[in-house]
């Protein structure tokens, strides 16, 4: 598959845009698993879904897998499996979405689909700092209410993007509450959630190796992150309280503290 | 579930011949127990050695027009590590089976050793992985060393012990009738068939061990054969695996001579109540020809 367009989306995040039909298809939250020849193939959340046979992976330079694909170009190839996984379900209702870091990613064709049938979209948007804010001006086009959190304040309320979601639920009711982000964060926004007796859905992220529900590396509990997930609700999380936001599995499958 | 799908294999007493085949989804204990609680009548955990060892970096599994390719290189937490997966898996209620590799016999029986005091029912040893180097397949294809092997293991352990074997050879009933005579209880046949891909856009071979192993429908006429040659040489019990994702493949493999059956790759395309579906087939089926219990099928076709 070649890249067909490439965009800087802040200094460490880029969006590469690819035709597939099959992307073309998946719901928000799915994921591609996205082969870098050479070098890797690592899960990624499709940024951008649209009937056109356009999608895109928007991806943080972080590892050496990432970092090559920073360095490819307009015309590269790159392989792309799936979409893999189950996304998110939609709610017609009142609904917050809270997403932290590189976390927007799969929140971003969340919130495009609700904006055509939520009755309110609130969205939170946190980050460490400014440079680190992603997709401002592509939220603001389809969601009404946005705000932003910095850790250091340099853009938004100073804090974490935590603190001022439980501020709101404070005062405001939602029908369903999306998440996504570091999976601390997921787990503070997941107990607000049964605090505030709210809906909750959480994309989680492992380490994925076969991508389609086979090898395990993935598990957590009882559920495969990539077959059973990435997605999952305040009621599946609660089957394993024991390791979500506690314990991930490493390459040979021993679990290690988060 | 009906008493006709109850089974015994090498000692272990099964409520219905499907099982989990090793390498699937059997490093979380939680998971396992799940497997079980869908109606698998027995799991074999992914093969856990001596060491903690990582297997080898993406891509590790490619899906090809007839099955799937892989090539994890035996990821795996060490045996050492594994006792509260095993523990957490017997939560299902079904007999756990744990498959061990080893770079030598010594390995295999010391491994052995550590699952069964952590709880293992039964194991099942790996002489058949065709893609890493000094273990696995290298092993599976001497019958000499395989019935070391078998030995080894059967001096230190006192709990049934299953040999599974690789296809990537002349005469696999050879080397099934070294692990019987070495005192192997039962005999898992196949693993994976030796196989490659290559991108044509890159020309790279996709797989980043470049070889892996083949499963899935392709290999299942294959796993059928095998079955067939390895029951009319040895008397041991033979579990059937290769392709198996329907009830009609599971009878297919019984009247090729296999006891039970292991269900592996169908599981990245079903989901897991594929077990259940499995079993209430095979069951309408002994029903209908009229078969009292599902051991009467085993190797019904050698009578032709």
């Amino acid at each position: 598959m070649r890249i067909q367009e490439i965009r800087e989306e802040n200094p460490k995040v880029k969006t590469f845009v690819f035709h597939d039909k099959h992307c073309a298809e998946a719901n928000s939250g799915q994921f591609v698993m996205v082969w870098i020849p050479r070098v890797d193939e690592v899960p990624m959340s499709l940024s951008s879904v649209s009937s056109n046979g356009f999608s895109s992976i928007t991806v943080a330079e972080v590892g050496e897998a990432t970092q090559t694909l920073h360095e490819r170009k307009i015309g590269d190839v790159i392989g792309i499996r799936g979409p893999y996984g189950k996304g998110f379900v939609l709610t017609s209702g009142t609904v917050m979405i809270v997403g932290g870091g590189t976390g927007l990613v799969p929140l971003m064709p969340l919130a495009e689909s609700l904006a055509k049938i939520s009755a309110k979209i609130s969205f939170l948007a946190g980050a460490k700092s400014r440079n680190e804010l992603l997709f401002l001006d592509r939220i603001k086009k389809v969601v009404s209410k946005v705000d932003v959190t910095t850790e250091d304040g340099s853009q938004g309320a100073k804090g974490l993007v935590t603190d001022l979601a439980e501020q709101i639920l404070k005062k405001e009711k939602f029908d369903m509450i999306y998440a996504c982000g570091p999976e601390k964060m997921m787990l503070e926004m997941f107990l607000l959630a049964e605090q505030y007796n709210t809906p909750f859905q959480a994309s989680l992220e492992r380490y994925i190796r076969c991508g389609i529900g086979i090898c395990g590396s993935c598990c957590m509990g009882e559920y495969r992150i990539c077959k059973d997930g990435p997605v999952f609700s305040g009621g599946q999380l609660r089957k394993v309280k024991d390791e979500f936001g506690l314990f991930k599995r490493e390459a040979d499958g021993r679990k290690v503290s988060l | 579930m009906s008493s006709r799908l109850v089974t015994e294999i090498a000692g272990l007493k099964l409520t219905n011949p499907t099982m989990l085949a090793a390498g699937i989804l059997g490093l979380s204990g939680a998971f396992l127990r799940r497997v079980a609680e869908a109606g698998a009548g027995a799991v074999v955990t992914k093969s856990v050695g001596l060491k903690p060892r990582i297997g080898y970096p993406n891509p590790t599994v490619v899906q090809v027009d007839c099955g799937l390719l892989n090539a994890m290189g035996l990821p795996s937490p060490g045996i050492h590590s594994f006792g509260e997966e095993i523990k957490e898996a017997k939560k299902g209620g079904v007999p756990v089976v744990v498959s061990i590799y080893g770079f030598s016999p010594r390995d295999f029986a010391e491994a052995a050793k550590v699952a069964v005091e952590e709880g293992a029912d039964a194991l099942e040893l790996n002489v058949s992985c065709p893609h890493v180097e000094k273990t696995g397949s290298e092993i599976g294809q001497s019958p000499r060393l395989v019935a070391k092997v078998v030995k080894e293991v059967k001096n230190k352990v006192d709990k049934p012990v299953f040999v599974k074997l690789t296809p990537n050879v002349a005469d696999i009933s050879l080397v099934a009738e070294a692990a019987a005579k070495a005192g192997a209880d039962a005999v898992t046949a196949i693993n994976t068939v030796r196989a490659m891909t290559i991108n044509i856009e890159t020309t790279q071979p996709v797989l980043a061990n470049r070889i892996g192993g083949l499963s899935g429908p392709a290999i299942k006429p294959i796993a059928v054969r095998c079955v067939y040659e390895i029951h009319r040489r040895v008397e041991v019990p033979v579990v059937g695996c290769g392709g198996i994702a329907r009830w009609q493949d599971a009878v297919e493999f019984m009247l090729s001579g296999a006891s039970a059956v292991q269900v592996g790759t169908a599981l990245a395309f079903e989901e897991l109540d594929i077990f259940k579906s499995i079993t209430e087939g095979i069951a309408a089926y002994l029903e209908r020809m009229g078969f009292r219990s599902v051991k009467d099928i085993v190797g019904l076709s050698h009578q032709h």
